[in-house]
């Protein structure tokens, strides 16, 4: 159906939320409302790695792996993110303030052969998700080890997750542990499950074949 | 690429109450192409001058309801105080409006029959929606897989489908239903009157054993809790799927 149709008696809430402000409407993607609440969603329990055992990987198509233990991701240079947020379930949080070393930062230390189009992301508790390469780079992504500067709590993700803010947030890997790198896409866990295989917010690219 | 999940101008065709504060809908689809039990939809409502929103529901019904001519699905929504949709399903649907509905979305948080069991659903609240499907489809497909529901609710006012769930709980299939009343419980009550902790768990789980399959679905401590709470009690991670409420779910 391309016509809107609209519903009897509905109004809407529309500009209460922004005080005036006027901009917060031109920064809330379609279908999207917005929310100062930090919402968890996951489909399975908190993964905890005891941060002794915790590392991440770069993989794949680069010169040689790179890993870091955590004290040694925490001397990356990092630098704090304000970035907006937005979950395919439809709430969206403005100004979210992170701190972590860019995905820039994290492929420096490899060579990237140049067959690789794709990372995947790859989690605690077997979480996956596709991103093609040339959506991290350029300040795109980061790795956020805290929010509103405090340690990023398990449930949201703990000790890291990926952040991509361009894309809905599932693609903003909780529990992150590693990127491959590949040359074939490879649809990752809600990418397999009926979700959008890139997942722009503003094209309001939620489920496959939207 | 995927045909994309359309958008379906759904006919309210009934209104039922729940508890005071939920209320369920039966939404008449013109093509509705099935569900699995734990789906959901999303809606979406438009304003005249072209303002619209959406949110998604759990759908409450079984898949085998659905087979009616172009198919019906029951959505069961709490009023959220001050909720720009919820608020309005509450107070300004009626039988015959219609707006627009596209699903089912969601591929995880499923339980079919065939998968087989045993079954713990862990609900708090309105949570219990998408587990009232599984619970309903258990039912219509005439599974005897042994289920348990360990449902919290605050007060026994509010526990939602209470008739139905004690008919099902009756009903010889091997469905167990405990409650839990954690702010106020009715003169004489037996049952638990705490939240969800371990010790509950390790209780209602106790006749399943480690290999049942977990559906969790409630307000996120709930979920993180009784989560955390069965991985410790030994089941493995894998088996234990969640899905939750968070507090902007207007």
């Amino acid at each position: 159906m391309s016509e809107r149709y609209v519903t009897r008696g509905f109004v809407g809430r529309r500009g209460t939320e922004d005080g005036g402000a006027g901009d917060l409407r031109g920064r809330t993607p379609p279908g999207q409302y917005l929310t100062s609440d930090f919402p968890v969603l996951s489909a399975g329990p908190t993964p905890r790695t005891p941060l002794d055992r915790w590392s991440f990987r770069i993989e794949g198509l680069v010169s040689g792996p790179v890993e870091w233990s955590w004290d040694e991701f925490l001397k990356l240079p990092a630098r704090d993110w304000v970035v907006d947020i937005s979950c395919v379930t439809k709430w969206t949080h403005l100004d979210m303030r992170w701190r972590g070393p860019s995905v820039d930062t994290l492929l420096e230390s490899v060579d990237i052969d140049p067959k690789a189009a794709f990372a995947i992301a790859y989690a605690d508790g077997g979480y996956t998700t596709n991103l093609p390469i040339d959506d991290v780079l350029n300040g795109q992504a980061f790795v956020a080890y805290e929010y509103d500067g405090k340690p990023l709590a398990p449930e949201h993700g703990g000790p890291a997750r990926l952040v991509v803010p361009a894309r809905y947030f599932w693609k903003s890997a909780k529990w992150v542990r590693g990127l491959r790198l590949q040359e074939r896409d490879e649809p990752g866990f809600w990418e397999s499950l009926g979700y959008h295989n890139r997942g722009d917010q503003w094209l309001e690219e939620r489920y496959s074949g939207d | 690429m995927a045909a994309p999940i359309q958008w379906q101008l759904a006919t309210v065709t009934g209104v039922r109450d729940e508890t005071a504060s939920v209320r369920s809908f039966t939404l008449s689809m013109p093509a509705w192409p099935g569900h699995r039990a734990g789906q959901h939809v999303d809606i979406r409502l438009t304003a005249e001058d072209g303002y619209s929103v959406e949110r998604s529901y759990s759908i409450a019904s079984a898949p085998e309801a659905a087979a009616q001519p172009g198919g019906s699905v029951e959505i069961t929504v709490e009023r959220i105080p001050d909720g720009e949709v919820s608020a309005f399903l509450h107070d300004v649907v009626v039988p015959g409006d219609r707006f627009e509905v596209r699903g089912p979305i969601g591929g995880y948080f499923v339980w079919e029959a065939a998968l087989g069991g045993p079954l713990l659903l862990v609900a708090g609240g309105s949570g219990v929606v998408p587990l009232m499907a599984m619970l309903r489809h258990r039912a219509a497909a005439g599974s005897g897989v042994p289920a348990r529901l360990l449902y919290s609710s605050r007060g026994g006012d509010e526990i939602i489908y209470r008739p139905e769930l004690d008919e099902l709980a009756a009903d010889g299939s091997g469905l167990g239903v405990v409650h839990t009343l954690t702010r106020s419980q009715p003169p004489g009550w037996t049952g638990y009157a705490r939240r969800i902790d371990e010790a509950m768990l390790s209780e209602v789980l106790r006749p399943l054993g480690a290999s049942a399959r977990v559906f969790i679905c409630g307000p996120t401590a709930l979920v993180e809790n009784a989560a955390n709470a069965l991985v410790r009690l030994g089941l493995p991670a894998a088996q234990v799927r969640t899905e939750r409420f968070g507090p902007t779910g207007t």
